[in-house]
């Protein structure tokens, strides 16, 4: 097993490093000169602008600038914002908090509904049950993050003022964000479970289960889902991704301080430092997270042999 | 659909004992989809869009960009049957105009991708190798971005409009067409037929092209059409962002965000053009849903 994890962390290496490639030279592709936008056009001389790109680093040749950029990251140093020349991280750092709690939070609702709402369709298939739960997941699929949030405002906010409609830190401005994300996260996963656990309760194990004597919650529980969800943890990575994207749009519209809105914000200011930062951490945190998801199912299913 | 039925009319003549075969195939899942009330209704709620994006002047009475100040804020009435926004503009035109821009969007970000990820994914798998490894690596690195954040990236890099968005779109959705259409020619190519073209010493180009090429289409078409209401939803997000669609244009998911601010004095702003791309992205959904159980009923995902 310790082996597995470890080859897997040296397979994702390469990957990571053509990413940081990729993040590095996403700078000298932006239209327009780092230092100019660090400076401002106003203020821009080209004593100044020359002594900007030296202090930069931007008069040497690319490789040693990526070099540099590289081990800079390695350690920890992002370079400085464009905007109010912070260190990247320390911004990145103050931000990450509240994503964090959003998308933990929504992964949870999204998993409860989710597989809920999944199971017990499977349970009841082809009854109404089935199809209702089967329709409203299918509007949550073609649903956008941002209309489902705008009408969370609207009702729970505008009419029925339960929650507030801005992002304040504590737990009440989180429910609102939190349940947009989790309703589309579990509308996904009730679809997936649903037919994971069709094939599953088809196979003659379960027949053999039930032929044993077993109680119906026991063939259920014990043989049916645990089986079903398998497969499910695949997705759990991709979720995670998915949820990242749409906290970039859920915390703008909430107006939630945390790393999606800061992204935003990042690439509207030409604040090209931080976006480099972010989406490094971003791309560097995914294939980590899709990394444990991968050992998870290893372990979870015997059926998969570690090389 | 109109691919399936075009290839029949190229590949008719050139393969004379095979086309009876497979246009029954093809009927046949035409068949099965006739038999999917959600299919239908999907492809009915679909024509009725794109009637509507192709019509739009003709069932609508106002400019999209027109300014009407004294008309501004105005509720659903019988002038203006979804209402006016902020600017006097009428709702019903600006969501009908809408669609045209959603749709095509929708079309060119897919195009982008299917031509790239699908010409990735054939040489990928047909030659494996080191052009597999070093596709496949690509692929993986692009795959490293999370969800739309990928288009974000390239976004920031092209500067944001509106035709940079459906190219970030089309370009960050490439890798899973990629690898759709890998696993499909591996699965195919070891295929007899393959390796028959192969000895008699048809040219690499046709044999995947030709043979590969159609037997692989079923699982392209899927993705295809559930990528136009995945890249119609990332369209509409970006533009949401402002890193899309400009101002005054009529695009869905700005009009969302331009309406965000009066959602309690009047909701009609948003409800409509949320409506709209929801709808056509159900439609679409609907319909590849029912092309995918159609074309294959043991396809499942």
């Amino acid at each position: 097993m310790l082996r597995y994890i470890g080859n897997r962390l040296l397979a994702s290496i390469p990957t990571v490093l053509l990413v940081t490639i990729l993040v590095f030279l996403m700078l000298h592709l932006i239209p327009g000169d780092p230092a100019e936008i660090f400076l401002g056009e106003n203020f821009s001389t080209p004593e100044l602008l020359a002594k900007v790109r030296a202090d930069m680093g931007l008069d040497r040749p690319l490789h040693e600038q990526y070099l540099s950029y590289l081990g800079g990251a390695l350690r920890g140093d992002f370079g400085r914002s464009l905007n109010n020349n912070r260190p990247v991280l320390d911004e990145i750092a103050a931000r990450l908090p509240p994503t964090i709690e959003l998308t933990v939070a929504a992964l949870t609702i999204g998993v409860v509904l989710g597989v809920g709402l999944g199971v017990v369709s499977a349970l009841c298939h082809n009854t109404w049950v089935d199809t209702l739960a089967m329709a409203l997941a299918l509007l949550g699929v073609s649903m956008p993050i941002f209309w489902m949030s705008l009408l969370l405002i609207f009702l729970f906010s505008v009419r029925l003022n339960w929650f507030p409609a801005l992002s304040t830190d504590g737990l009440q401005g989180l429910v609102l964000p939190a349940l947009a994300l989790g309703l589309l996260s579990s509308s996904t996963l009730a679809r997936m479970v649903r037919s994971s656990m069709l094939e599953v309760l088809g196979q003659d194990y379960m027949r053999t289960a039930r032929a044993k004597g077993l109680r119906e919650r026991t063939v259920v529980l014990r043989h049916a889902l645990k089986n079903a969800l398998i497969p499910t943890i695949t997705v759990l990575g991709l979720q995670f991704g998915q949820l990242l994207g749409g906290a970039v749009i859920t915390e703008t519209i909430f107006a939630r301080q945390g790393i999606g809105r800061l992204y935003v914000e990042s690439i509207l200011r030409k604040d090209f430092t931080m976006v480099q930062g972010l989406t490094l951490l971003i791309a560097v945190a995914y294939v980590l997270i899709n990394l444990a998801v991968d050992v998870a199912y290893a372990a979870v299913d015997p059926r998969i042999q570690y090389e | 659909m109109s691919n399936p039925a075009l290839h029949q009319q190229s590949a008719g003549p050139a393969a004379p004992a095979q086309p009876a075969r497979q246009r029954s195939l093809w009927l046949d899942s035409l068949r099965r989809m006739a038999r999917n009330p959600g299919a239908i209704l999907g492809l009915v709620l679909l024509v009725l869009m794109i009637a509507a994006a192709l019509l739009a002047p003709q069932i609508t009475r106002y400019d999209p960009a027109e300014i009407v100040p004294r008309d501004r804020l105005q509720a659903p009435n019988a002038a203006h049957w979804f209402g006016t926004d902020a600017f006097g503009r009428d709702i019903y035109t600006r969501v009908v105009y809408g669609a045209r821009i959603s749709l095509l969007v929708g079309v060119v970000a897919v195009a982008i991708a299917t031509l790239l990820g699908v010409t990735l994914g054939l040489l990928a798998g047909y030659f494996g190798g080191l052009t597999d490894a070093l596709i496949m690596r690509g692929v993986d690195v692009m795959l490293a971005f999370p969800g739309i954040l990928l288009a974000l990236v390239i976004v920031a890099v092209l500067g944001p409009d509106l035709l940079n968005a459906m190219v970030a779109v089309g370009i960050s959705s490439a890798p899973t067409y990629a690898r759709v259409t890998r696993s499909a020619v591996l699965q195919t190519k070891t295929n007899l037929y393959i390796e028959a073209a192969t000895v008699a010493g048809v040219p690499t180009w046709q044999i995947v092209l030709r043979h590969l090429l159609p037997n692989i289409l079923g699982p392209i078409v899927v993705v295809t059409t559930l990528g136009v209401a995945g890249a119609i939803i990332s369209g509409a997000s970006l533009s949401f962002l402002g890193l899309g669609a400009k101002p005054p244009t009529p695009e869905w998911g700005l009009m969302l965000s331009e309406g965000r601010s009066f959602l309690r004095q009047a909701w009609w702003i948003t409800t409509f053009p949320g409506l709209a791309i929801m709808l056509t992205v159900l439609a679409i959904n609907l319909l590849g849903d029912g092309l995918r159980d159609a074309l294959d009923p043991r396809m499942q995902k």
